[in-house]
């Protein structure tokens, strides 16, 4: 496992040198002018600090996101396990109505149309949080269900003889096994947000890819400061991924089981 | 008022069970005194296993009555909790909890439906343990013990809610043959310290030294009840007789 994640992430890294290397070099030819984010330059290195400063609101709109997503998700499974088929129906429900809707479509009308429904003032990053939050939680929904019907019935009977309550039966013997089960689809579903916390700009979020749109504009580069952005998430997501990754092989080293 | 020895701390009357339109319990009464060691036994299907989930409410009986330690078992009521019913259960598969020190399979269920301290848990879990004669396995985890030694723990973890009625459900029938006597003196030093048990198992020899009562189950129903000696020497019934005879011949 361990030589195979190793064999893996060498290759990632020499692609990453690769696809950097073919950029630079185009680089030389007239076409490109990389003048525009040119760190010895000061107009250069001025853009790409612009273009850097939005990392912080991705970040920040990405973790917000899916914290209240893995939570939401989480309460949207459990009904979806109970034997009351009701509570199935409110969970087949959710879920299907609100995968449905594309997640652009969700900020745009969670920005526009929620505060005239609702009759509420809301900014544009919360506006993105419960947009991209929403959408995330069905999958979120699914992922549990799914490792929490994977976890043996047996342990349930077992809870039962000791009296354990469900709340206990679930928060010390059925989720912590099922947790450590989707640990790499919720790192999938982490880096997918981050991906689609690029979708925020389109109401004004001051993200990464709402400060690359406003530096063409200004600008005139579109491709070389877009090549900045495509590193810029390229290198964002190999640091998630190495972190899942880690996050995992220290799991599976404290689970000896 | 009977004597306190031979009134009946289990009841079971008339229960029947369905699974869909298959019948899994048919009209099937025992009671089981204070202290008395049942064993049970009988072909596969034949709803042995189905009785005594009935008894620690892992299954729901629709008809008939089954109180445990003075409390009714109601298919309307709530689930009653099995520590105030005061039951406990070891299953086939142990049921270990997989992610949990053996130490912490034990202390679960008295810190959190026993409200014990953490300290007073952990004395609790070893003095189960050394009960069960593996206190040096504490620090392990389920997966790194032997079957024997998984069922051993599985009993000790029952033990620790301090039950008044201990429930087997084919506890060696999982296991490797040599691990089998050591689950079963565990099962036998209990037995003789008082406990009341229903063992469904098909270990005639522990059936013969431990069981004051042993019972035949076959398509649903009790078929044949009667003291070992009685039991093995002379059944009544044809079916009982012919599954003796095969479950003996080895």
């Amino acid at each position: 496992m361990r030589r195979y994640c190793n064999i893996r992430e060498a290759e990632m890294r020499k692609a990453v040198v690769g696809l950097a290397l073919v950029l630079l070099l185009s680089g030389c030819s007239a076409t490109w002018g990389w003048y525009v984010v040119d760190p010895t330059k000061t107009t250069g290195m001025s853009n790409l600090r612009f273009l850097i400063d939005g990392l912080y609101y991705t970040i920040l709109l990405s973790v917000t996101a899916i914290l209240f997503s893995v939570v939401v998700g989480l309460l949207i499974a459990l009904p979806g396990l109970s034997e009351n088929r009701k509570l199935r129906a409110v969970n087949r429900i959710y879920v299907e109505i609100i995968r449905a809707i594309p997640i652009l479509v969700l900020i745009l009308w969670v920005y526009y149309g929620l505060p005239q429904v609702a009759n509420i003032s809301i900014n544009v990053f919360w506006a993105g949080v419960l947009a991209l939050a929403l959408s995330d939680s069905a999958f979120e929904a699914e992922i549990f269900r799914a490792g929490i019907q994977s976890i043996d019935k047996g342990q349930y009977e077992a809870s039962h003889s000791v009296s354990l309550t469900y709340t206990d039966t679930m928060r010390f013997v059925i989720l912590p096994q099922a947790i450590r089960r989707i640990l790499p689809a919720l790192g999938n579903q982490l880096v997918y947000m981050l991906k689609m916390s690029s979708l925020v700009s389109v109401i004004g979020m001051q993200e990464l890819t709402r400060k690359a749109n406003e530096l063409v504009v200004s600008e005139y580069r579109p491709l070389e400061i877009y090549s900045v952005l495509v590193l810029e998430y390229l290198a964002l997501i190999l640091c998630v991924s190495a972190m899942v990754r880690w996050f995992e092989r220290r799991l599976q080293a404290d689970e000896r089981y | 008022m009977q004597p306190a020895a031979t009134r009946p701390i289990i009841i079971i009357d008339n229960v029947s069970k369905y699974f869909g339109a298959f019948q899994a319990l048919k009209d099937v009464s025992l009671e089981v005194s204070l202290g008395e060691r049942v064993v049970v036994c009988g072909p596969s299907g034949s709803g042995k296993s189905t009785l005594i989930r009935c008894v620690c409410q892992l299954e729901r009986h629709e008809s008939g009555t089954i109180i445990v330690n003075g409390v009714e078992l109601d298919n309307t009521k709530k689930r009653v909790n099995s520590a105030s019913a005061g039951v406990g259960m070891v299953f086939q598969q142990f049921n270990l909890f997989p992610h949990l020190t053996v130490l912490e399979n034990l202390t679960l269920g008295p810190m959190r439906a026993r409200q014990m301290s953490k300290a007073d848990a952990r004395d609790l879990a070893m003095r189960y343990l050394e009960r069960v004669r593996i206190p040096e396995q504490a620090g392990k985890y389920p997966r790194q013990l032997s079957g024997g030694q998984q069922q051993r723990v599985a009993i000790a973890r029952s033990l620790c809610m301090e039950p008044r009625i201990m429930l087997f459900d084919e506890p060696t029938s999982a296991l490797d043959p040599e691990m089998i006597n050591e689950v079963l003196e565990v099962m036998s030093e209990l037995a003789s310290s008082g406990m009341t048990m229903i063992c469904v198992t098909h270990e005639m020899g522990f059936a013969r030294r431990v069981a004051d009562k042993m019972v035949f189950m076959d398509n649903g129903e009790i078929v044949e009840m009667a003291e070992p000696a009685k039991f093995f020497e002379a059944p009544e019934s044809k079916r009982c007789q012919e599954f003796l005879e095969k479950i003996l011949q080895h």
